[in-house]
């Protein structure tokens, strides 16, 4: 099954690495879905919640603010400046 | 003569608490550097992010962005000298402060007017004793930089580059900071921040040499860019930071070694002195005994 590879990373550290089905984020204008096999995308995030949902089904939620997102056959990273996990909708699914 | 070894006795004593105070140090700096190298490798997937993005931006359109330009028309010139907040760490803030002065002199030398911004509270201590004012100073936290200062420190810049010429705005920056080699190497090396070099394709170990994918931009490309570069230098000055702290710690805990054994030296040497010196008083009182008893024999 084709899986997205998410690394998201703050200014400090790696916030978190792993295999993904889909990734929700924040857009400057307007959030943005992606799944598998989309475009090669650079996109500007405004404060909020990026959302992943691991291989496993599980949903995990990072608050992030400004930063940028970059999508490259396949291969996902989420850039910001500061990143807090929220534990809102950890292991849902399983 | 027993003065004498008083006297050994005591530098003894004072020689072994600085000892104690050294050997600590070095101790102190030792495990911090385990954590500041860490952070230096912490912050690696950030910075290499966002220089593969801005080359991407940079690759996709021809790029004219105030943070890229150049600024013939003003001659200030942002210096930004990373140094330690304490001593004892040999001459790390020493090199930074003699490369800085060397760069200053030279951009002096070519018409510039200089601005200093400088972090660590040896730097601040230098410049005030000599009178010379600073545009910008940050101190307390050279041992351990956030990435929050570092966006304070690059905002300032940022804006002092950004404002318009005849409001005082500086024309170039250039940094001053300590780059970590390995535990025994730390070299200052002197960057043109701004304005930005376009920027050639990333290095690094992390770099797939495959050609950059046709991105979409999201909004634009002059957004994104423009959201992009004053990121792209907040992370490279936190990785200067961050460099000069792994440098510092590395300094300090060679400084604190060879002054551990110093001391070392100087406590047997005084001990060797201060032995001579018993000697010396117990074969003069056995020669008084001596000769007192021979006068009395005779």
């Amino acid at each position: 099954m084709a899986h997205l590879e998410v690394d998201v990373v703050a200014a400090d550290r790696r916030v978190w690495r792993g295999d993904a089905q889909a990734v929700s984020a924040p857009a400057a204008d307007g959030d943005v879905g992606i799944l598998p096999g989309h475009t090669p995308l650079l996109a500007i995030l405004r404060e909020g919640e990026v959302r992943i949902t691991a291989t496993d089904g599980a949903t995990r939620s990072v608050r992030v603010d400004e930063g940028f997102l970059s999508v490259d056959g396949d291969k996902v990273t989420v850039v910001v400046h500061t990143a807090t996990e929220t534990d809102a909708g950890r292991g849902r699914g399983r | 003569m027993a003065g004498k070894q008083r006297y050994y006795r005591q530098r003894i004593k004072s020689t072994q608490a600085l000892k104690k105070i050294f050997r600590a140090m070095e101790l102190m700096a030792a495990s911090r550097i385990a954590r500041a190298r860490e952070s230096v490798e912490a912050a690696g997937p950030y910075s290499r992010a966002i220089t593969r993005a801005v080359s991407a931006v940079a690759g996709h359109a021809d790029i004219d962005h105030p943070l890229t330009r150049e600024r013939p028309e003003t001659n200030r010139t942002a210096v930004l000298l990373v140094t330690a907040d304490r001593g004892m760490a040999g001459a790390y803030s020493a090199s930074v402060l003699r490369e800085g002065e060397r760069l200053i002199k030279e951009l002096t030398e070519q018409g510039q007017e200089v601005q200093l911004y400088v972090t660590g509270r040896r730097a601040v201590s230098y410049y005030t004793f000599r009178r010379r004012e600073l545009a910008g100073s940050w101190t307390g936290f050279s041992d351990a930089p956030t990435a929050e200062v570092a966006a304070e420190i690059a905002s300032t810049l940022l804006e002092a580059f950004l404002t318009d010429p005849s409001e005082g705005g500086v024309g170039q920056l250039h940094v001053v900071y300590t780059h970590f080699v390995n535990m025994v190497t730390q070299t200052p090396r002197v960057i043109r921040m701004l304005p930005l070099e376009v920027v050639d394709a990333p290095t690094g170990e992390d770099v797939h040499n495959e050609p950059v994918p046709l991105y979409e931009f999201e909004p634009s490309a002059e957004v994104v860019l423009d959201a992009l570069l004053p990121q792209y230098v907040r992370s490279r000055i936190h990785s200067f930071l961050l460099q000069s702290a792994a440098s510092e710690l590395a300094a300090r805990q060679q400084a604190m070694h060879t002054a551990t054994q110093n001391a070392e030296d100087l406590i047997r040497n005084f001990t060797r002195l201060a032995n001579q010196a018993r000697q010396a008083e117990i074969t003069q009182e056995i020669s008084e005994i001596v000769s007192g008893a021979d006068a009395l024999a005779s």
